[in-house]
């Protein structure tokens, strides 16, 4: 069997995105000290399914990063670790990197795995820290996302991105100084740009400005992040970062005056050519960035007077600049650059005006909304985002609800109007008739595609495991055999859609844990290649899907004793095999040794729960030591469509799901019997089948109690067969399946309801809780 | 909406709008935020095992909503149904969450203010079962109205139903804290 994997790929990235999307809103909900355990558990289920996802379709760089960001999770979810701003930061920009891997991905483009490695890097560095030092490698880790995110821009123009992340260029401003004044290297400059709070206001794009820098000549960006407030204070409208930026080469003053001419007055802006000593001061700096300039001494002393003196006379500065602006030292010392001409330094004045207002900048701390920005500026202008549309779109399944909903009265009402249009009579009644008839074809076509629109056969899901369950087997060094069955069986999207997952937590697990090595194999008398079979199939009016496995079975001595050993069971408990089943199901229980990326953090099988559970569904687990497990995911139908028979009892009208009937006859007289006087039987094929009366059973009038007056509907539940009496079989149709118990409750015998082309509502019958029901009863 | 009119969120604190029903000669009332829709009479589907008060489930608009008979939940004489008895929809809150009922009465009468502070507690009358799901009596217009918890009601009802019986006692618990 092959299969091209690819065609999985689209569906992979878009539920990629998605989930990183929902990664990104539970952190940035996180609140840091005291985090909600389920938004940890929600963040930790995406980058365990990215992980999953990206191994099985082989993108191996994803899942390696993914596994370092789980490792950390791991410990937050577990309370090893706090979460601190800066774990939450190195988080978010984990998100930012696992989306550009899927995006290079996506476009099969290579990506800078440079930026990749660092942050792994980070993110070990963060877990090994954890006992050594206390979460406060902030300052390096922390204030890095806003770098890189904005360096991202400048670098895909030119400039390699290495520089920004690290610490020291980061934490402060002034330590970029010296570097630089011990760094003659090739001719360039040395641009300090520190743009006021309202730059963004103002229509400036400190992205576009580098870009256009970068063009100039071989750009270098460090960004200063030192005056991002707390997130809470955070102004996304802001523009808190500041930027000392290197440009090599031979631009010109003037070119680099011109690309920050729009944002002239918004920021404090400054160009000192690189081995020069001294600067030009193209605005006078504030109080930080005087730091900035503090090599020489001299300088130090014109800008604090520039600021002196700027101050005050912002408005009169502001008509004539005059020589206190731009001191007498600076310009003499900037000779190769005659170009400091007045009309640039006219405007000059202005940022000082401004100087009061940004003064607050220097006193804040990190935030992410610039980075944001930045990002967001980013997408149009990269390759990938235009590649990947596969043409189709994603719709809120509440979306195809609702459509259905619709469609649905919409039938009810077509069916009203014809009956009302058969009775007219008149010139126009014939019209009104036709006209009626192509209103019925229409919407008998628009239900058919509202109804195909959700429905798929579950091979879609089925034919992701081969390739995984083949790398999965190589790397373990163990022979699987996958078997699929009942692949066409048609699985509501919503269903299909959240089973997916879970599937591929079970097969992960059946091979890690259950399937043992080829030699253990052969020494316990099995063949040496072992089996994992999925199946799928209705059964009983539910859709039961089975991950089964012929290995070792579950060690339920060691699952108990790792459940004492963490207290979540008394030492003296005796447990039944099903509660010790139950065990695994809960968050974080795992008996595994080590922590693989296959296996063992013990994620896999409450998010499997908790998935199946959603649906409605439950998950049962057999499991004989020696002979292997089977994991059993029984579904309900709701929002599923079935192929069922009508059959009237009565006045009322039962759906019986076609998959459990056998066939339908009429009895013989002759061919019944009694069991102990009441119990009927009938002979079908050589077996003696019992009668269940579904007139006695939902004590319904009948209009035929004789047997051999209504018919007898063979039916199949839970593997066995009975014969259920009916009045009289009215037609086969697909219904669609409503849920009784959203406002009702359950009803033995009745797995739901639908409503039938008339608008009134027919129950369809569950035939395996008929059975049930009807075994009690007699019993009783 | 006429200006005279006062929604819901305008009225006061201590008032609230309520509309009223008739059942046999009585004078009921609910919630109006708890309705839904009222619509007439038409054909139900039976149950099966289902107390003899729920009268079967309905389709409202894609949803599958029981009906119970109000005449038969109280012990009332039955009465047949007909082109003007009316079904009324409401919204039940329990803790399984919000539930959809539809009610039959003999006929909608109207949509009164109800000052909080004139509504008196129903009389002990031996049984609380009887009284538990009546949050009041309030006069309007010289008329008794007994306003109706329809939460409690519902949730009795939901023991009944479900015939698990911790389950309706949770739902009960509930209802009442």
């Amino acid at each position: 069997m092959t299969i091209d994997l690819t065609q999985f790929h689209d569906a992979f990235f878009e539920e990629s995105f998605e989930a990183l999307d929902s990664m990104e809103a539970a952190l940035l909900k996180l609140d840091i000290g005291a985090p909600e355990p389920e938004l940890i558990n929600t963040i930790f289920r995406v980058a365990h399914s990215i992980k999953g996802g990206s191994a099985t379709f082989g993108f191996s760089d994803i899942a390696s990063f993914t596994h370092s960001l789980e490792t950390l999770l791991d410990e937050l979810r577990s309370g090893g670790m706090q979460v601190s701003l800066a774990i939450s930061d190195l988080l978010l920009k984990s998100v930012d990197v696992m989306r550009a891997m899927l995006r290079s991905t996506q476009a099969k483009q290579p990506l800078d795995m440079q930026k990749v490695s660092d942050l792994q890097f980070d993110l070990e560095l963060t877990i090994a820290q954890k006992n050594s030092a206390p979460p406060k490698i902030a300052p390096v880790a922390v204030l890095a996302p806003a770098a890189p995110a904005v360096a991202a821009a400048p670098a895909a123009a030119a400039a390699p991105l290495a520089a920004p992340v690290t610490g020291a260029s980061a934490t402060s401003a002034a330590a970029n100084a010296a570097p630089t004044a011990a760094n003659p290297g090739p001719r360039g400059w040395e641009i300090s740009f520190r743009p006021y709070r309202e730059l963004f206001a103002r229509g400036n794009d400190p992205l576009r400005m580098m870009r256009e820098l970068a063009e100039l000549g071989e750009l270098t960006v460090h960004v200063d992040t030192s005056a991002l407030p707390s997130f809470a204070d955070l102004d996304s409208q802001s523009c808190y970062l500041a930027w000392k930026l290197e440009l090599s080469g031979e631009a010109r003053e003037e070119d680099i005056k011109q690309v920050f001419e729009w944002a002239e007055g918004d920021c404090d802006l400054e160009l000192r050519q690189l081995g020069a000593p001294a600067s030009i001061s193209a605005a006078p700096a504030n109080a930080q960035a005087s730091d900035v300039t503090g090599t020489t001494p001299a300088s130090d002393a014109a800008v604090a007077d520039a600021i002196l003196s700027g101050k005050p006379n912002a408005a009169a500065a502001t008509e004539t600049p005059t020589s206190n602006t731009v001191p007498g030292p600076d310009s003499e010392q900037s000779s190769p650059a005659p170009a400091v001409t007045p009309p640039s330094v006219a405007g000059v004045p202005a940022p000082v005006a401004h100087g009061g207002r940004s003064a607050p900048v220097g006193g804040a701390s990190p935030a992410r909304e610039p980075t944001l920005t930045a990002v967001k500026e980013n997408k149009p202008d990269s390759p990938v985002a235009a590649i990947g549309d596969s043409g189709s779109i994603r719709v809120s399944v509440e979306k195809i609800d609702e459509l259905m909903n619709t469609v649905g009265e919409l039938v009810i009402t077509q069916a009203m109007l014809s009956q009302l249009g058969s009775a007219l009579e008149g010139p126009n009644a014939e019209k009104l008739r036709a006209g009626l008839a192509q209103l019925e074809r229409n919407t008998r076509e628009l239900q058919e595609s509202v109804m195909r629109v959700r429905m798929l056969p579950i091979s879609f899901v089925f034919s992701r495991f081969p390739r995984m369950v083949r790398d999965i087997a190589q790397r373990l060094g163990k022979q699987i055999d996958l078997k699929l069955t009942g692949e066409q069986t048609e699985l509501d999207k919503t269903v299909l859609e959240k089973i997916g997952d879970p599937l591929v937590h079970l097969v992960r697990n059946s091979i890690d844990h259950g399937i043992e090595m080829p030699e253990a194999r052969i020494a316990a008398g099995k063949p040496a290649a072992g089996t994992v079979h999925l199946d799928a199939c209705h059964r009983g009016g539910n859709i039961a899907v089975e991950v089964s496995d012929d290995g070792g079975g579950l060690d339920k001595e060691r699952i108990l004793a790792k459940a004492r050993q963490r207290g979540l069971v008394g030492q003296n408990d005796v447990l039944t095999d099903d509660q010790i089943h139950d065990l695994i199901f809960l968050p974080g229980f795992s008996t595994a040794e080590k922590t693989t990326d296959l296996s063992g953090r013990g994620v896999g099988m409450d998010v499997v729960r908790r998935n199946v559970k959603e649906l409605g569904g439950k998950i049962e687990l057999r499991s004989e030591s020696g002979q292997g497990s089977r994991f059993i995911i029984t579904l309900p139908l709701t929002l599923a469509i079935v192929d069922g028979q009508s059959v009237a009892v009565g006045s009322e009208t039962y759906i019986i799901p076609l998959i459990s009937i056998v066939e339908s006859m009429r009895l013989k007289e002759t061919a019944i019997s009694r069991l102990s006087g009441h119990n009927e039987v009938f002979s079908f094929r050589g077996d003696y089948l019992p009668i269940i009366r579904l007139h006695e059973l939902f004590g319904v009038e009948p209009r035929a109690r004789a047997l051999h007056e209504g018919l007898v509907v063979i039916a199949e539940g839970d593997g066995r067969r009975v014969g259920l009496f009916v009045d009289d079989l009215l037609g086969q149709q697909q219904v669609v399946i409503k849920s009784l118990e959203a406002n009702y409750g359950h009803v033995e015998g009745v797995s739901g309801a639908t409503i039938l082309g008339d608008g009134s509502v027919a129950l369809i019958l569950d035939v395996t809780g008929i059975i049930h029901a009807a075994s009690m009863r007699a019993a009783a | 909406m006429s200006t005279n009119a006062v929604k819901p969120e305008q009225a006061g604190a201590g008032s609230h709008q309520v509309l009223t029903f008739v059942l046999g000669n009585e004078t009921y009332g609910v919630d109006i935020l708890r309705v839904q829709e009222i619509r007439g009479w038409s054909a139900v589907t039976k149950i099966p095992h289902a107390p003899s008060h729920v009268l079967g489930v309905l389709n409202l608009r894609g949803s599958i909503v029981p009906i119970v008979d109000l005449r038969m939940r109280f012990a009332l004489d039955r009465a047949e149904y007909t082109a003007i008895t009316v079904i009324i929809v409401v919204s039940v809150h329990s803790a399984a969450g919000r539930r959809d009922f539809g009610v039959v009465v003999d006929g909608v009468s109207d949509v009164v203010d109800v000052n909080t502070a004139e509504v008196k507690p129903a009389p002990e009358l031996g049984s609380r079962a009887a009284t538990d799901y009546i949050r009041g009596l309030v006069s309007v217009s010289d008329r008794m109205v007994v306003l109706l918890d329809i939460d409690r009601l519902i949730a009795t009802d939901m023991a009944s139903f479900s015939g698990n019986l911790n389950q309706g006692e949770t739902s009960l618990v509930a209802s009442a804290a």
